[in-house]
């Protein structure tokens, strides 16, 4: 098993340091009488061929791809650094950098969709949690359907009705009476659109863990709370909130994670003009007919640099606790 | 609980209730308004006329007579040859079910009896293999691939998608058996049974709320998966996600939308089914993962 795991984060390494070579020029002069000589460049096959067998890796270029335009860019972001004034110009010119523009995305969506899912899964979970015990089966059956639908289908249906010729799209051209209104065209819009999508695929999640922890919160306490006068919403601030407090940090800890990878919506939504993320980056350079694996190899390092980042504080915790056990 | 002080107010009550409503409009609509859509033409699927159109089929009835067809259904599954990549999908889903659960069954439940030494590793593994894009990993095991010419075929993806899988299983699992307790086969031992027969005899019995959790859990990751069926699977062996996507990416003409509609409707329904008979395991394994994890 951990050949499994640790063979392809090795060869995700070693790929990164490395690129294909370039091909072996050599220039032949032909000469044809009457029109005089001229040299042509072609690719020397052979040796091309001899290169590549020799080191089948590929060149070693060290770091250089981390540090290339098409990733971290260390020298335009200098340049640009250098060049502009104001922040906002500043971060307006590292949009246009590809890593960037995907780093930006992706963190955005991450802290966005992750509060979002957990406050909208939270009062979910009060709203049922106050229904008839005979409805309550009904509703978490058809609560579960966005969580458990593959997420590029569910992209998808949700990308065909915000469409601007599906419902959704045409009900938000009617409500901005602007006929020429579309989602597709607009990056604010867009960003918007993979939003929802992100926390109605996520919402059940967050409410069927909520839901499970109303189940065990205390009558007594709320009796308590009842007995010194606290309205319902204090209950709630100060009773049901603390009690599941464990579950959210849970929830949220899930959500980091997940949305961090978020992929799928931005290949459903056909969004990359607008929205790329570190996934899709990786996906864009692997798939397609040159098939750039360093370049894509150099991206995954990346990420899992930052999934690492956004774990530790979880990861020095695990650690604690399991040194406290011990 | 039926107290009068603990009683909603009449205001507080229609409001929750108006949510939820909203909230199953929210979760059902899309899947019920493509269901409908799917026996349309793409006229009406996308009416730039009217959007009534969708719901009584203006077009449809144009073309076909009748306001439904089965146009979408029949360019997928007859035209497309659909069958075939739902066919792909069932072999690897119930390969990797397989593989995961008997790796992880007999892995579980020796870590479980062993000392916990391990579980804080197989803890942080777990953790990180769920936090990282399965895509990362696919860029590492893309050129060992392309190597030794494994590339594209079905074996090495099931491969993939089981070691991706495999910390998560082996988490829940060893869990699982931690909840059972030890006295059980200690007491088969005294009978006389080896470690195994005690496996055998004893614990098999009692495991198969927890087996089945899992099992649900790695075939909704391996149904689900685009990343690693997209880019490790060649044309002719796609499973039913990335076929999908390859009928958007096909050049546009008409009709063609309305057969990854279709599809999209097929293969949406194993999972509802999956949810109907299943939805007290799957909220159960939900809810374990939190209380536990």
């Amino acid at each position: 098993m951990f050949l499994f795991i640790a063979m392809p984060i090795v060869s995700v390494l070693t790929q990164s340091v490395f690129t294909p070579h370039e091909a072996v020029f050599k220039e032949v002069e032909t000469c044809t009488p009457l029109v005089g000589c001229t040299t042509e460049t072609s690719i020397d096959q052979d040796a091309t061929r001899a290169l590549r067998d020799a080191q089948p890796l590929g060149r070693f270029v060290g770091l250089d791809i981390y540090f290339n335009r098409g990733h971290l860019a260390v020298a335009e972001v200098g340049e640009l650094w250098k060049t502009t004034e104001s922040w906002g110009a500043f971060l307006d010119g590292l949009g246009n950098l590809p890593f960037y523009r995907a780093m930006g995305f992706t963190l955005t969506f991450t802290f966005l969709v992750t509060p979002l899912v957990i406050a909208f899964g939270l009062l979910v979970a009060l709203a049922v949690n106050a229904l008839h015990a005979r409805l309550k089966g009904l509703v978490i059956f058809f609560s579960l359907l966005p969580f458990v639908i593959t997420p590029l289908i569910g992209a998808l249906v949700l990308f065909w009705m915000i469409d601007s010729r599906g419902i959704l799209g045409s009900a938000v051209q009617w409500l901005a009476s602007d006929p020429g209104l579309s989602l597709k065209a607009s990056t604010g819009m867009m960003w918007i659109a993979l939003i929802v999508y992100g926390v109605w695929h996520a919402a059940p999640f967050a409410f069927v863990i909520f839901y499970a922890g109303l189940q065990t919160l205390p009558q007594d306490q709320i009796e308590a709370a009842q007995i010194d006068g606290a309205t319902r919403w204090q209950q709630v601030r100060y009773v049901v909130v603390p009690h599941l407090m464990p579950l959210v940090t849970f929830v949220a800890l899930i959500q980091l994670m997940d949305n961090f990878r978020v992929f799928e919506p931005i290949v459903g939504f056909n969004a990359s003009a607008h929205a790329t993320s570190l996934s899709w980056a990786i996906f864009n350079d692997l798939g397609g007919e040159t098939r750039q694996l360093s370049s894509a190899a150099a991206t995954s390092v990346m990420t899992i640099i930052g999934v690492a980042i956004l774990l530790s504080p979880v990861l020095v915790r695990t650690w604690r606790d399991f040194k406290g056990k011990t | 609980m039926a107290s009068r002080a603990q009683k909603m107010p009449t205001g507080l009550r229609i409001l929750s209730s108006a949510f939820v409503i909203v909230w199953l409009i929210m979760a059902a609509f899309p899947f019920i308004w493509t269901f409908w859509g799917s026996f349309k033409v793409e006229l009406d699927f996308f009416s730039i006329a009217d959007w009534t159109n969708a719901l009584t089929g203006e077009r449809t009835k144009a073309a076909y007579d009748r306001p439904f067809t089965g146009a979408g259904y029949y360019g997928a599954w007859v035209q497309e040859g659909f069958l075939h990549n739902v066919i792909n999908t069932f072999i690897v889903c119930f390969f990797v079910v397989l593989t995961s659960l008997t790796i992880g069954t007999l892995g579980g439940y020796a870590l479980s009896r062993s000392s916990y030494r391990y579980t804080f590793w197989l803890l942080i593994t777990a953790l990180i293999f769920r936090a990282m894009p399965p895509i990362t990993l696919v860029a590492g095991y893309m050129l060992p691939f392309f190597e030794w010419n494994l590339w594209g075929i079905l074996p090495t993806t099931i491969i993939v998608l089981v070691a991706i899988n495999q910390p998560f299983t082996l988490w829940m699992l060893h869990s699982f058996f931690q909840n059972i307790p030890k006295e059980l086969d200690e007491s088969a031992k005294v009978d006389g049974c080896t470690q195994f027969q005690a496996f055998r005899h004893v614990i098999i019995p009692v495991m198969w709320p927890g087996v089945i959790t899992t099992g649900l859990f790695s075939f909704l990751l391996a149904y689900n998966d685009f990343a690693v069926t997209s880019m490790l699977l060649a044309e002719e062996n796609r499973t039913m996600v990335p076929q999908i996507a390859a009928f958007l990416g096909t050049t546009y003409t008409e009709g063609n939308i309305m057969f990854a509609v279709a599809a999209v409707v097929s293969a949406t329904v194993p999972l509802f089914i999956l949810v109907m008979f299943f939805q007290r395991q799957i909220v159960g394994g939900l809810t374990a993962g939190a209380v536990k994890g």
